[in-house]
Parts: C-alpha cells; sequence; structure tokens
C-alpha cells in the first residue's frame, strides 16, 4: 500500500484516477483502519485528505449557510458553537459517534462514505437538506445528501471521486433540527434506530416546514415524506404527534438481528421521531425568544 | 517501502522509518521501544492505546505512523517530570485505581486530555469521557475517583500558585 497525503484538490482527484478503482480515500481512519486491523485488503494507493485545506474547514456565508469539511472532525464540529446554535440536530448526531478518542478522528464524509445504514450523522444531515460537493477528475458535481448511499457499505461516488464538503443552507428564525438515536447503554453503541426530525416553525408557532430522516431501520437512511407531512400546518399537539408516530413505524424497513427485531425499531423509531419533534419544535421557540 | 518520518513526540523531536500500513501504535512500540502505550483490541473500542495528536485524544490503533509527519504526539511516557509523578499518576496510586494495570496508561492520557480541556469536571463529564477506555478489573469507581481527586489537588496547587 502506498500512502499519499496531498495538499490540493486536483491532486486527491488525479491520484484517485491514477489508482484506477484501487485507491482509497481515508479521512479519520476510524472504520478504515479498524477493518485493515481486521484482515480487509489494503488498496494500492491510500490517499489522506487530511492535509487538503479545503477539506478542513467550517465556514459560515453572508446569507448564513454552513460549508463543513468533509475531513473536518466530531470535536471540532461540536466546538463550533456558531454551527451547533444554527444546527443543534446535526451536530449532536456527529457527536453521538464514538467516544472521544474516535471524536478527534472522525469526520462527517467518512461517516457517509462507509455507508452504514446505522451512521449517526446522514439522517441528520438528510433530515437538514444538507449537500455534498463532489469532486473527481473530470470535474464537479453537487449531490443531495439523501442520493450518496446506494446501498449497505455503498455509495453512488466514482472511483476517482471525492466528498469535499458539506452545505447546509440557509434556514428562516424559528428553525431548528434535533437528532435522537437508542442504543442499549448510554455510550458506546451502534444505533438500534435513529431519528431526525428539522422544522421550521412561523410567528405563531405553527410548522411550515418539516422533514423527517430516520437511521438503522433500512438499508439505506430513509427520508419519510409522509411523516413531514403530518407536522405541517399543526403545532405538534398530541394527536398529531400519534400520527407521526404511526406514519414512522409504517415506513420502516428494518432487519431483524441481535440488536432488535424489527417490531422493536418499528416501535422505537416512531417514538424517537416523536422525541426528537418536539425537541425541534421547542429549539426553534427558544431560538424566537433568544 | 519504508517512510522517513519526522515527529514530535513528547516535545522532542523524533524520526523513525515505517511501512506505510503500520500503526502509530506499532511505531511507538516496536520501533521507539515507547511501550508505556498498550495494545487492547487494535480497532478502536478499548482506548488502552490513547495517545495525543496534536490537541486531539485519539487511538493509536487508528491513526497511522506515517500520518504523525510533523505533528505532535504525547504519550503517556511525557506525564511525569523526571521523577515527579503527575498529579493523576499519584492520584491513581493513593487510590487504587487500578489492578492489572493495561488500561492505566491509555486511562490517564485520556484523563488528562480532560483535564486540560476542563480542569473542574463533574463525576458525570468525567464517566462520560472515559466512555471510550475499557478496565476489566476496577469497576471504574477508583478511577473516576482518582480523577477527581487529580483535578482537585491539580486546581488547588494552580490557585496556590497564583497566589
Amino acid at each position: 500500500m502506498q500512502y499519499q497525503a496531498p495538499t490540493r484538490l486536483d491532486d486527491v482527484a488525479a491520484l484517485l484516477a491514477s489508482a484506477g478503482g484501487h485507491g482509497r480515500v481515508m479521512a479519520g481512519g476510524t472504520d478504515l483502519l479498524a477493518r485493515f486491523a481486521g484482515g480487509m485488503p489494503r488498496p494500492a494507493v491510500l490517499v489522506d485528505i487530511k492535509r487538503v485545506a479545503e477539506l478542513m474547514v467550517i465556514e459560515q456565508d453572508s446569507d448564513g449557510g454552513f460549508t463543513v469539511g468533509a475531513g473536518v472532525c466530531g470535536a471540532a464540529i461540536n466546538e463550533n458553537a456558531i454551527l451547533r446554535q444554527a444546527w443543534p440536530g446535526v451536530t449532536e448526531a456527529m457527536d453521538l459517534i464514538g467516544s472521544v478518542q474516535i471524536q478527534g478522528r472522525a469526520s462527517l464524509g467518512g461517516n457517509l462514505c462507509n455507508a452504514s445504514p446505522a451512521a449517526d450523522s446522514v439522517p441528520a444531515l438528510i433530515a437538514a437538506g444538507a449537500s455534498c460537493r463532489i469532486l473527481g477528475s473530470r470535474g464537479e458535481r453537487t449531490l443531495a445528501v439523501a442520493d450518496v448511499i446506494h446501498s449497505p457499505g455503498k455509495t453512488c461516488l466514482g472511483t476517482d471521486e471525492f466528498i469535499v464538503s458539506f452545505y447546509l443552507p440557509p434556514r428562516p428564525a424559528r428553525s431548528a433540527d434535533a437528532y435522537l438515536r437508542l442504543i442499549p447503554r448510554s455510550e458506546m453503541d451502534i444505533a438500534v434506530a435513529g431519528a431526525a426530525v428539522n422544522l421550521t416553525l412561523d410567528d405563531e408557532g405553527v410548522v411550515v416546514s418539516a422533514s423527517v430522516a430516520l437511521g438503522a431501520v433500512s438499508p439505506v437512511p430513509l427520508l419519510v415524506p409522509r411523516a413531514a407531512d403530518v407536522m405541517l400546518g399543526t403545532r405538534l399537539d398530541n394527536d398529531v404527534m400519534v400520527q407521526l408516530k404511526s406514519v414512522v413505524s409504517a415506513s420502516c424497513r428494518p432487519i431483524n438481528d441481535k440488536r432488535g427485531t424489527i417490531d422493536y425499531r418499528n416501535h422505537v423509531a416512531g417514538v424517537l421521531a416523536v422525541r426528537a419533534a418536539l425537541i425541534a419544535g421547542q429549539r426553534a421557540t427558544a431560538k424566537e425568544r433568544a | 517501502m519504508k517512510q522517513h518520518i519526522c515527529t514530535h513526540i513528547n516535545g522532542e523531536a523524533a524520526e523513525f522509518l515505517c511501512d506505510p500500513g503500520d500503526t502509530l501504535l506499532q511505531v511507538l512500540r516496536d520501533n521507539l521501544q515507547l511501550t508505556g502505550t498498550k495494545e487492547g483490541c487494535g480497532s478502536g473500542d478499548c482506548g488502552a492505546c490513547s495517545v495525543m495528536l496534536d490537541d486531539r485524544l485519539v487511538c493509536s490503533c487508528l491513526v497511522l505512523a506515517v500520518e504523525a509527519q510533523h505533528h505532535q504526539i504525547g504519550t503517556v511516557e511525557g506525564l511525569a517530570t523526571g521523577d515527579r509523578l503527575h498529579p493523576l499518576q499519584q492520584a491513581f496510586l493513593d487510590h487504587a485505581a487500578l489492578q492489572c494495570g493495561i488500561c492505566t496508561p491509555g486511562f490517564l492520557v485520556a484523563a488528562k486530555a480532560l483535564l486540560d480541556h476542563n480542569p473542574s469536571p463533574t463525576e458525570s463529564e468525567v464517566r462520560f469521557w472515559i466512555a471510550g477506555n475499557l478496565c476489566r478489573c476496577t469497576g471504574y469507581d477508583k478511577i473516576v475517583r482518582a480523577i477527581l481527586a487529580a483535578a482537585e489537588n491539580m486546581r488547588d496547587s494552580h490557585a496556590g500558585a497564583q497566589s
């Protein structure tokens, strides 16, 4: 295995292209190096992207949108108070991944490209309407995060392509998001189910825009427009929450495994979506007061 | 092909040759004889190999040695000053916060990272911070007590030094 740590975006694309499918991008390496230790064959060329400036910055545009480099570690994301305030759901989802040690390395780009059905940051990014800037040897494209994962462990990125950064769009006042997951203990585990909710309220506290995304309950993280529709035009009253739970539970397509049965995952995803919606609603209201 | 890496370990310039696939943990232990850093799981779950990479606590089994080029590495060997133990090391002894000892260097490095970042952690903050360090012997309670005692001791010395 050859190790390369280029400092320019074009060099990353060129290295991946010349590796002809035998290259691999490494950001924090928390999934990749653990797999190498477990016996996974190593690529011919390993491209460490952490010395490329564009992949390691968090920037807020003048219109309020955020660009987060694909290699920025979870600890740096959660140390950014402005980003945390604007996107509490995205940042808390990232923060849930692994230990302090893992947070010092793990990135949004790695979590997405690892393409696990149970990735914590991915439902939060999808609910946030985040997109990613993808660069390859033949040029650049932008994709919604929701369209990146193709199947468990597989993305739609070409062998010469990599994610440069994520874009979180500007949002109106009284907007907030939340992410919750269930694990059997309080730290260091993989989600049995996860739910992200992103809301915007109007002056009267009525939901004017909503999105709901689920993790660990289908082969790929799931955007559930029907669940979002249930909340539109409401104040998240009890009857709406009952309906939200049943729509979410009915939308899941989980597997039975050691972490949870199908019935349990369906139920828990619904409960988490309701709780996340209420938290997002409270946060959006609190921002109005602030 | 071996790569030549120039880095800093515990504040001193260091260089080594390694294969691109070698982990930082392997190089610390096998090439540099810094065997204070322990190998536990080798997959980032147990924290026994915890070291500092610049200002971040990381598992050295999940860092390639080549990544250390021009960065700062901190290991448990850097905690004591000559014969004088770091207050955390002394607190671990005073509170009998170890039995077999293989997890201890990882806990010490992790605890120092916590106190550098938050000199007055609550018990709950200590417990969450060390969630990435596993110990099969102690049941964790004495480790938590030792970290809290060291924090208090370090705050007192700091206040004493200032007055």
